[in-house]
């Protein structure tokens, strides 16, 4: 048997990369969104430690301190030379006797030394490992440390924030990932069957679509029963927010099915004597799913900013569940933001979160067809 | 002698890339005189386009001009000797100067019509802009009048009527003489033409080639004209420029560079479109392959008035359906051993024949006889192909555009072994070997199976979707279009591949295609298809050199040969 010569030339070492190495290269050129990632990491991360990460117990309230103000973290230790010896002011608390309202002033003669690995009250860190030591804290566990100042109870803002990203970080990632599964299935479907299916599911997806959203989540809200535990109630505002989140992402993944389904290489395969899951599975999920996991990760904001909303409208997560949205009810009346505006940063935290998202899921999209 | 109306002198052209520097032009010069035609050809990536788009600073960005001179002349009436001179090459892309010379001295027109058109406006519109842009002070009357005398000048049947139609209500052909008659509508010296043709039927070619040649003629315009196809510069070009790899290799009158061509390149591009007007050397004749013992050749396939109609329009509630016959009563014969050919313009239903043919398409009627390998027929009409049917295995196809016929998330030794896997034929290591074999008879390596089909040129993804076709060991297949993506010195190679493998593998081939230059080359027999039905089918010599039927006359004689005088007579 005679070997019939290659003519054309090839590149000599491209080629060998699957599709996934060529995208997370693409990913690499693309600045934004490597820094928006690594802001994510650090975000999960925090969530995922939070019991360890903050100073104190979220819902520990301190009469004293009710809207502490911020206190300023100092490294160094002048006072006697140079030392690393971070610390923080004390307060020096006078109360209004007439409207009895305290005010806060720095009292500079008192330093409360900070240390690293202090002694707490043992907690479970993912529910499993006994722990007695906070990552950081007073030294002495009665002293005042509160960094992003006091809530109107005297709780640790920053514990509170480093809680309440858990739920808001989570209910984003989990009620896409429940809206992706809805969105991947039945716009597949649409997309691949086509005909009348495809349209009774583009009409009640336009049906979902002119629904008036605040309303209707007020109403899903107000079926929830009052004396659910706060697990049933997370659950349920994931579902609430997938089932009607599901449906941008079903429109997406009908439009890819349906370019790819006149690619030649679908008729290939259906020519090699590829059944119907084979051809889907093996052939027409892979190509989108990149893409697919992209506009998953641009989604996940509009759900945080969903149950942000749902929160601080008293309609979503109540306390003692502490999430972004419901810490931001606090800030409810322009008074209280007057006096103590650092209340305010969750919003921050939000917009910083929704923010990496986006940046980060623009660049995913970009890197998603590394063939372009 | 006639004046020199622009002359380019050592023109690069650079796009930045990640990895570095794409030399688009890489030095080349130019020149172009008064009622010339000359003939920019050249291979896909050879620079030809990027060459059209410097001259008039239209290059895609990253893309720029970075060295050279081009050299624009103007003249005062009769004068021979120059009155301004221009170098295009440093103006800047959006200065007021170059937006002159668009609007006075160069014009272009493009491949794509449709995109060149915008669709929002009338044709007639459209030119008015054009002649108004040339003559500030003209009244919208005279411009419209104008406007229609042009498109009178295209030939268009009803100029009054076109010029207040929008192009999608044209044809691609009348909407490619739009696109004429605007950019003479600014009266210019130069025309650049960007494969104008290279995305029009052959016949619908053949009449803007004419169009063409008569208003450059009669204008005493210069024209540079981009063409990939020999045989349409054998016909136009009065002045010829082969381009290869950012450089032009050889420049010459049509004669010398037909008859006497002095680079390698022209003589390979040449002898490979001319070695496809005759018969290849590989063909063995048809009946020679099978002896009959009864003396009758049994069809392999018996095709009978297969008809395919699709609906159009559907509606939620029932209501009024609209039906398009795409194929409509089609009858052919393929012997064992044979290659048929099937030929017709777009929109003849030879596509969706061939969809019908492998089963992509369930036919809406007639009979398709297929012989399988143990002598018995089956009807393929109303039959399902599914799994490890046999006649998966049997009847393969080969795709037209080898881009999109590969997934491009899988490695090539998955792509080939994926019919013998669900054919459960191999598996495993054995799979691994199977298929490096295939590889190695399609003439790749077996190395390259654990590439992704990114990594390959046009030609050799097209050989990785014939070494699928042929890896269950087919006795038919259907090779849809499987040349004409391919650049004009693949396209022999890749038809010599089939044919040797026709040998090897006892093979037979249904051809599909619009391009009549390659039926002598490869095929036995031919079918000549138009709007869905059979115009007339016959032996090659039969069909090519004698046709009976006008509009297969019309077809053959609208084929652009690329010879200069006289062609050689044909053997056969």
């Amino acid at each position: 048997m005679t070997d019939i010569k290659t003519i054309d030339t090839a590149p000599s070492t491209a080629g060998f990369e699957t599709p996934l190495r060529l995208m997370m290269r693409k990913l690499a050129r693309h600045r934004l969104a490597q820094i928006s990632g690594i802001v994510l990491l650090l975000l999960y991360s925090i969530a995922l430690f939070a019991d360890f990460l903050a100073p104190q117990d979220p819902n520990a309230y301190v009469g004293r301190f009710t809207y502490a103000p911020p206190q300023q973290l100092h490294l160094f230790d002048f006072s006697d030379g140079f030392k690393l010896a971070p610390f923080v002011y004390d307060y020096k608390v006078t109360v209004d006797p007439e409207a009895l309202k305290r005010s806060f002033e720095i009292n500079t003669e008192k330093k409360i030394p900070i240390q690293l690995f202090v002694p707490s009250e043992p907690y479970l860190l993912f529910g499993l490992i006994p722990l007695q030591h906070r990552f950081v804290g007073a030294a002495d566990r009665k002293a005042p440390f509160y960094l992003l100042g006091a809530d109107r109870l005297g709780r640790d803002m920053l514990s509170r924030l480093i809680h309440g990203a858990r739920i808001s970080l989570s209910i984003g990632l989990s009620g896409v990932l429940l809206s992706l599964v809805i969105g991947v299935v039945v716009g597949g479907l649409s997309g691949y069957l086509g005909g009348r299916t495809d349209m009774v599911i583009q009409r009640i997806i336009e049906f979902i679509w002119s629904l008036p959203q605040i309303p209707l989540w007020l109403g899903l809200a107000a079926a929830m029963p009052r004396d659910w535990t706060s697990l049933q109630a997370y659950l349920v505002i994931t579902i609430i927010l997938a089932l009607l989140g599901w449906t941008e992402l079903a429109r997406v993944v009908r439009g890819k099915v349906l370019a790819l389904k006149s690619e030649d290489f679908v008729a290939a395969a259906r020519l090699d004597g590829a059944g119907e899951m084979r051809i889907i599975l093996r052939h027409i999920v892979p190509s989108f799913m990149s893409h697919i996991i992209a506009v998953a990760t641009l989604a996940i904001p509009s759900m945080i900013l969903a149950e942000t909303t749902l929160s601080y409208l008293g309609l979503g997560l109540q306390a003692p569940i502490v999430s972004w949205g419901v810490l931001l009810r606090e800030s409810q009346n322009i008074r209280t933001i007057a006096s103590a505006p650092w209340l305010l940063a969750p919003g921050f935290a939000v917009i910083l979160t929704v923010l990496a998202l986006n940046f980060f899921g623009d660049g995913l999209r970009d890197a998603a067809d590394p063939y372009s | 002698m006639s004046r020199t109306l622009l002359a380019i002198r050592g023109l690069e052209t650079h796009f930045p890339v990640a990895q570095g520097v794409v030399k688009a032009l890489d030095g080349i010069d130019l020149e172009l005189r008064e009622s010339e035609m000359l003939c920019v050809v050249g291979e896909s990536g050879s620079g030809k386009s990027a060459a059209a788009r410097s001259i008039l600073q239209i290059l895609d960005r990253p893309g720029r001009v970075v060295g050279g001179q081009i050299l624009l002349y103007r003249y005062e009436g009769d004068s021979e000797v120059p009155s301004e001179t221009i170098d295009l090459a440093r103006l800047d892309r959006s200065s007021r100067e170059i937006q002159a010379v668009r609007r006075r001295d160069i014009s272009m027109i493009f491949q794509e019509p449709m995109s060149s058109l915008s669709l929002a406006h009338t044709c007639g519109d459209q030119i008015v802009e054009a002649v108004r842009l040339r003559h500030a002070d003209m009244s919208k009357r005279d411009a419209w009048a104008r406007a229609v005398d042009l498109l009178k000048q295209m030939q268009l049947p009803d100029p009054a009527l076109t010029a207040g139609q929008y192009p999608f209500q044209l044809s691609g052909g009348m909407r490619q003489r739009v696109m004429i008659a605007m950019a003479l509508a600014s009266e210019p010296r130069i025309l650049i033409a960007d494969e104008p043709t290279t995305a029009l039927d052959v016949t619908t070619q053949a009449e803007i080639l004419a169009l063409l040649g008569r208003l450059q003629r009669s204008l005493g315009l210069g024209v540079i004209f981009i063409t990939h196809d020999m045989g349409v510069v054998a016909n136009i070009a009065d002045r010829v420029a082969v381009m290869r790899r950012g450089k032009v290799v050889e420049t010459g009158d049509l004669a010398s560079i037909f008859d006497s061509p002095q680079h390698d390149y022209t003589r390979m591009l040449l002898a490979s479109v001319q070695r496809l007007e005759q018969p290849s050397d590989l063909k063995v004749p048809a009946t020679a392959a099978v002896p009959p013992p009864s003396g009758v050749v049994e069809p392999l396939l018996q095709v009978r008035e297969l008809s395919k109609t699709f609906l159009t329009r559907t509606s939620l509630f029932g209501g009024s359906r609209q039906t398009l016959k795409a194929v409509d009563g089609v009858s052919f014969d393929v012997l064992p051993g044979e290659n048929v050919g099937i030929v017709g313009e777009s929109g003849s239903g030879k596509s969706t024949m061939a969809r019908c043919l492998v089963g992509l398409y369930p036919a809406s009627s007639g009979s398709m006889l297929y012989r399988k390998s143990d002598g018995k027929s089956v009807e393929l009409v109303g039959s399902t192909r599914k799994g490890d049917d046999p006649l998966l295995r049997e009847i393969r196809m080969i795709f037209q555009d080898p881009f999109s016929a590969l997934n491009p998330r899988m490695t090539v030794g998955q792509i080939v072994g994926e019919p013998l896997l669900l054919g459960r034929v191999a598996r495993g290591r054995e799979l691994k070997e199977r298929v490096a074999e295939l590889l190695q008879l399609v003439g790749l390596e077996p190395k390259m199976m654990e590439r992704y089909p990114h990594a390959f040129s046009g030609g050799q993804r097209q050989r990785i979707v014939i070494a699928r076709a042929i890896s269950l060991n087919p006795r038919l297949i259907v090779a849809d279009e499987a040349t004409s993506a391919l650049d004009v010195s693949l396209r022999a190679q890749m038809l010599d591949l089939m044919l040797q493998l026709q040998q090897r593998l006892q093979l037979s081939y249904v051809f599909i295609t619009h391009d009549i230059s390659n039926i002598r080359y490869f095929c036995d027999r031919v079918v000549v298809m138009h709007q869905g039905k059979v115009v007339e089918s016959g032996t090659v010599a039969q069909i090519l050199d004698a046709p009976s039927m006008p509009y297969t006359q019309r077809l053959i004689a609208s084929v652009p040969r690329p010879y200069t005088s006289k062609a050689p007579p044909l053997s056969h």
